[in-house]
């Protein structure tokens, strides 16, 4: 469990980026934080592994708090994967790369190997384990450093725009994923500015502006709502956006799922075409 | 804040900062010579403290103490290296001497780094550009010079992305002795130069998309022009320089050890 009480965080050169934020993430949540360019959101997400430490109020992660502790026994249990990929391949064939942090953690060398294993078949990176990371594609890059971090099986998994440079054929497979592994207990956060991938994963929906948090709550909720959207500077996700002008023709208005909304509008054709 | 700040360009305004940057190349590079001219102690803080008023008129008191600060490591190291090397192959000379001796490095390297920081804080990395095009240097050269320091504070950025991803990664960059922490940097190094290299091939191509060199003869915006005060402040440094050759020529500095032992 992470819990956030009341921090600020100001950077060395002056920017205020958190005014007094204060949640609670429990365990087996999954967490989407939203927000325009410079709302705070990364600054937020880096406190959760220590790499920054609050500079008023405090963070505690399972009751530890984060400025008692390093970033590396934080790291243990909150594995925290960057937007870029770039910004962390460095090694000459991805089984390498995904050992490293077991090494760093000190795993026993049997137990690396198997891990290193595990993380390659679950992200379908078998077949690469003795190629560079440098001549993988874009989106191969990005499993590979999820992989990474997977590898040591952290509690809570922080994602940084985990759908950036994604086709849909590969966000789709990342919506998946994701879902799998919140189902299997693992808190889930990730930070984005795809509200149509948040639409579909249907997650609790955080939205901050200006180093505050101005929403929170179901994604069905918040995504609807026009003045937490207006404040988070968003756009209503579409299906929203069309269930919003349905409104009255007797529609609801909280509808942000494709299914439910096929659903929906057959419910409603279905008497009148006779289908 | 760190103390490569006292090298990036401030931009406020004042008399030092509207100096023409030729004015003001010409000015470091006469104290260059006067500074590498005498190896005595009392002429080498002359020109150090002659400096203060200048970086007071430029406004940047703050991040030229700052460099100063960041610079006395560097200091002592080159004091204690002479103090070795003077002791050991210096021929036999007294403690005092040697000590004043090495003081006198140091106060020249304190000297060249207070010019270097004075050019740099109060000439813009444009104008730099501009007058070293002026001057006949080819328009590449300068394009490269300028870019180069533009993308400092971006790779200053990208490397602590990097180092927070890789800690992030159980990497501990303390700790360990002198060789673990060399091998601690590769997993950042490696990252921070292939996105280098990636960077400016995306430079290259987006500049060639968008002409780069088409027109052989470019014409600039600003043309500089040297003004009455520019042509004063030359004077006063050519002032200076010939008035140090004739002292270095004519006149037996003195020791601060050797005036100390007169007064006793």
């Amino acid at each position: 469990m992470i819990e956030v009480e009341d921090v600020y965080f100001t950077y060395p050169n002056g920017v205020e980026a958190l005014k007094g934020v204060s949640l609670k993430i429990y365990d087996g949540e999954f967490v989407a934080i939203m927000g325009q360019n410079g709302a705070g959101k990364t600054t937020l997400v880096k406190h959760f592994n220590g790499l920054l430490k609050p500079t008023r109020g405090r963070v505690l992660v399972d009751g530890v708090d984060t400025r008692h502790t390093t970033v590396a026994s934080l790291a243990r249990k909150v594995g925290f994967v960057f937007q870029n990929p770039d910004h962390q391949l460095f090694s000459e064939t991805v089984e390498e790369e995904i050992s490293f942090a077991l090494r760093n953690f000190g795993f026993d060398e049997n137990v690396i190997r198997e891990r290193v294993e595990w993380a390659l078949n679950l992200l379908d990176l078998a077949q690469y384990r003795k190629a560079s990371p440098f001549m993988l594609s874009g989106g191969e890059r990005k499993r590979v450093a999820l992989a990474s971090v997977l590898a040591w099986d952290p509690d809570i998994l922080v994602l940084d725009e985990p759908t950036i440079g994604q086709d849909s054929y590969q966000k789709e497979k990342l919506r998946q994923f994701i879902l799998q592994l919140n189902q299997q207990g693992k808190t889930v956060i990730m930070v984005t500015h795809d509200i149509e991938f948040v639409a579909e994963c249907e997650p609790k929906v955080i939205l901050m502006a200006n180093g505050r948090i101005v929403a929170e709550g179901d994604a069905k909720d918040v995504l609807t709502d026009p003045e937490a959207i207006s404040a988070a500077s968003l756009i209503f996700p579409e299906i929203a956006q069309v269930f919003l002008r349905l409104n009255d023709l007797g529609f609801p208005r909280k509808v942000i799922s494709v299914y439910e909304a096929k659903r929906l509008i057959l419910e409603r054709l279905r008497p009148v075409m006779r289908l | 804040m760190s103390m490569f700040d006292g090298l990036k360009y401030r931009s406020v305004s004042s008399p030092i900062h509207s100096i023409d940057p030729r004015a003001k190349f010409i000015y470091v590079c006469i104290l260059f010579v006067i500074a590498i001219l005498f190896s005595q102690l009392i002429p080498l803080l002359i020109i150090l403290v002659l400096q203060v008023p200048l970086v007071i008129l430029a406004k940047v008191k703050r991040e030229w103490i700052r460099l100063l600060r960041g610079s006395a490591f560097f200091a002592l190291l080159i004091f204690v290296m002479n103090v070795i090397s003077l002791y050991f192959y210096g021929g036999g000379q007294s403690l005092e001497a040697i000590i004043e001796r090495a003081l006198a490095m140091s106060v020249r390297f304190m000297v060249l780094v207070e010019s270097f920081s004075i050019f740099f804080l109060t000439t813009s990395p444009d104008m730099l550009s501009l007058s070293m095009e002026q001057m006949g240097i080819p328009y590449e050269f300068c394009f490269a010079f300028t870019t180069a320091i533009r993308f400092v504070p971006v790779l200053a950025e990208e490397a602590q992305t990097i180092i927070d991803a890789q800690r992030s990664r159980g990497l501990d960059l303390e700790g360990g002795n002198f060789m673990r922490r060399v091998k601690n940097y590769i997993p950042i190094l490696i990252p921070l130069i292939v996105n280098a290299i990636r960077r400016s091939l995306e430079l290259a191509e987006a500049m060639e998309s968008r002409a780069w060199g088409a027109s052989k003869k470019r014409t600039n915006l600003y043309v500089l022009k040297m003004g009455k005060k520019d042509y004063i402040f030359i004077l006063i440094s050519i002032v200076m320089l010939i008035s140090s050759i004739y002292v270095w020529l004519t006149v037996k500095i003195p020791s601060i050890t050797q005036i100390l032992q007169s007064l006793m």
